[in-house]
């Protein structure tokens, strides 16, 4: 789907000079999740706002088989194709035997189990903000989940990319603590932010990403090139995207621009997340949207 | 960087505008026609469906078996090979519609399936066609995820 453009040399650049120690996987421990307890039901919400069917159902799946997180959709970039993993309730196969300290420290600092860093075409860059309450309602919800057995295909990216330690060196200069969108903000607009921002992760694919495959902060949402091929993913800042807060929410519900054209590409199975949100989560989507900084020319 | 991606758009303005809607194959335009015609019907059920104009079932029913004709439509002379966007400005059709044509056939007849679904209770009510219209636009979105590419 979106491929991650890491600049090899570059990485590999800093990567030696961050050092080891720097760029050392980061775990979370039990102790900073005691307390919480999670509920299934708001974790469907967060499931379905946070987007992980896209990547991890079957391409294209729609109804119940988005729930069947059993991987397989490849996700070609210049540095060869990342395959998503089997995450559904599978004890061998899947995640299904993790601990919830596993789970958030995969989510939120992109390290597995084992220690390693994870790829950032799995997005824990935009859920490391998410609140930790939501991330026990999500286990939760996930609990419920089918098992499915297949078992997780190997990426095939060749060496140097095949270097997970280089990825330390990426986070380092991509990972961020803080929302982009900052200053005087509605309720609305605040809990727009935090689901397009912490969840829906729409920045990656609507801001352009700079020569380390970083999205360029300072120009959020202005567009970017389409990474599978032609075209190019639309602004969705207010100066380019001029529809009404109530037509970007309906767009996010049925899938109709105001013309009644029918969303293409990828945004469709955002569209098929989104819709399964409330409509004030859809319109918090939109007022946040009209809060971005203009692109500018 | 902001530089560079306000030069591109400049850039693909520019030449999206060099190819102007007459200069394309006929075919193309006549499919791109067609599915102006199909937003357009879409837009009367959509509108109300959105609460934006009043549910009124003769139009509804109207808009819906105009859907239902498209669909029934024979697309043989609509899509030529050497009329997708790598070889044409202009047009957003991906190659990979030539290479799985009995896909892409299956997904036009999966609108029409929907298209008579909508048409089955368009005028019969606003709820009804309110939950008929939603497999329609996923028969759109389905068709456009795999084969459209953005603009
Ligand atoms: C944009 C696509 C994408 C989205 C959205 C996405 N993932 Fe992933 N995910 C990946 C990829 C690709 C990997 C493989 C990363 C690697 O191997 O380095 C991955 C890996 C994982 C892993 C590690 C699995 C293992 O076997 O080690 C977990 C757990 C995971 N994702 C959970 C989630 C959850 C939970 C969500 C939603 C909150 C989610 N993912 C959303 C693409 C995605
Ligand atoms: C079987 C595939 C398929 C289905 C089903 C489909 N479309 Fe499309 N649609 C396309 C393709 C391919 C294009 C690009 C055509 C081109 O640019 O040559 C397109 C283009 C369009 C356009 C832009 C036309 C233009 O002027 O360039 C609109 C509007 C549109 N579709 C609306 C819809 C709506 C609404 C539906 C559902 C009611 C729908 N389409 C169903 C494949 C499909
Ligand atoms: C996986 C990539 C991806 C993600 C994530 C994504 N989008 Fe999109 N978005 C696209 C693509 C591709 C298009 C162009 C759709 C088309 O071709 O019809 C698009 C189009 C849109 C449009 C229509 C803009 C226009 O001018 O036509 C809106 C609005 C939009 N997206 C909002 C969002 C929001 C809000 C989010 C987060 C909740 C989001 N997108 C997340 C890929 C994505």
């Amino acid at each position: 789907m979106r491929p991650v453009l890491i600049a090899l040399p570059v990485l590999a650049l800093a990567f030696l000079a961050g050092g080891l120690a720097l760029t050392r996987p980061v775990t979370v421990p039990d102790t900073a999740l005691a307390g919480l307890t999670g509920d299934a039901i708001a974790g469907e919400a967060v499931f379905w706002a946070a987007g992980c069917a896209s990547c991890h159902a079957a391409e294209g799946a729609t109804g119940a088989a988005r729930l069947v997180l059993a991987g397989g959709q490849r996700f070609a970039s210049e540095f060869g194709t990342f395959i998503a993993p089997n995450i559904s309730m599978h004890p061998e196969q899947g995640i299904g035997a993790w601990s919830f300290a596993d789970f958030v420290t995969a989510v939120q600092e992109g390290t597995s189990p084992e220690g390693r860093h994870y790829y950032p075409a799995f997005p824990y860059g935009a859920y490391r903000l998410a609140a930790r309450q939501d991330l026990a309602d999500l286990w939760a919800f996930w609990q419920t989940l089918p098992s499915a057995d297949t078992p997780s295909a190997p990426h095939e990216i060749g060496f140097p990319f095949s270097i997970r330690r280089a990825v330390g060196a990426w986070n380092l200069l991509n990972l961020h603590d803080d929302f982009v969108v900052t200053g005087e903000l509605t309720e609305a607009e605040t809990r727009g932010r935090y689901l397009a921002e912490a969840l829906a992760h729409c920045a990656e694919c609507h801001t352009p990403r700079d020569a380390l495959g970083g999205l360029d902060r300072r120009a959020w949402m202005a567009g970017a090139p389409n990474p599978s091929g032609s075209g190019t993913i639309p602004a969705l800042t207010p100066d380019r995207l001029t529809w009404s807060e109530a037509e970007i929410a309906a767009y996010l519900n049925d899938g109709f621009t105001p013309d009644f054209d029918s969303a293409g590409g990828h945004m469709v199975s955002v569209i098929r997340n989104i819709a399964m949100l409330g409509d004030e989560d859809r319109l918090a989507i939109a007022a946040y949207l009209k809060a971005l900084p203009p692109a500018g020319d | 960087m902001m530089f560079r991606t306000s030069l591109l758009t400049l850039a693909a303005i520019a030449a999206a505008g060099t190819t102007l809607a007459q200069d394309l194959p006929a075919p193309v335009q006549a499919r791109q026609g067609q599915f102006q015609i199909m937003a357009l019907n879409i837009g009367v059920v959509a509108n109300m469906a959105r609460g934006n104009t009043e549910y009124d079932a003769a139009s509804a029913q109207a808009a819906a078996d105009n859907l239902v004709a498209i669909s029934m439509l024979d697309q043989s002379f609509h899509w030529p090979e050497g009329t997708d966007n790598m070889a044409l400005e202009g047009t957003r059709a991906l190659p990979a519609i030539w290479e799985n044509l009995p896909d892409v056939v299956e997904k036009w007849g999966a609108f029409g399936a929907a298209a008579q679904g909508l048409a089955a209770v368009a005028g019969g009510g606003l709820e009804g066609m309110q939950a008929a219209l939603g497999p329609v636009g996923g028969s759109c979105g389905a068709c456009h995820d795999a084969y459209r590419a953005p603009e």
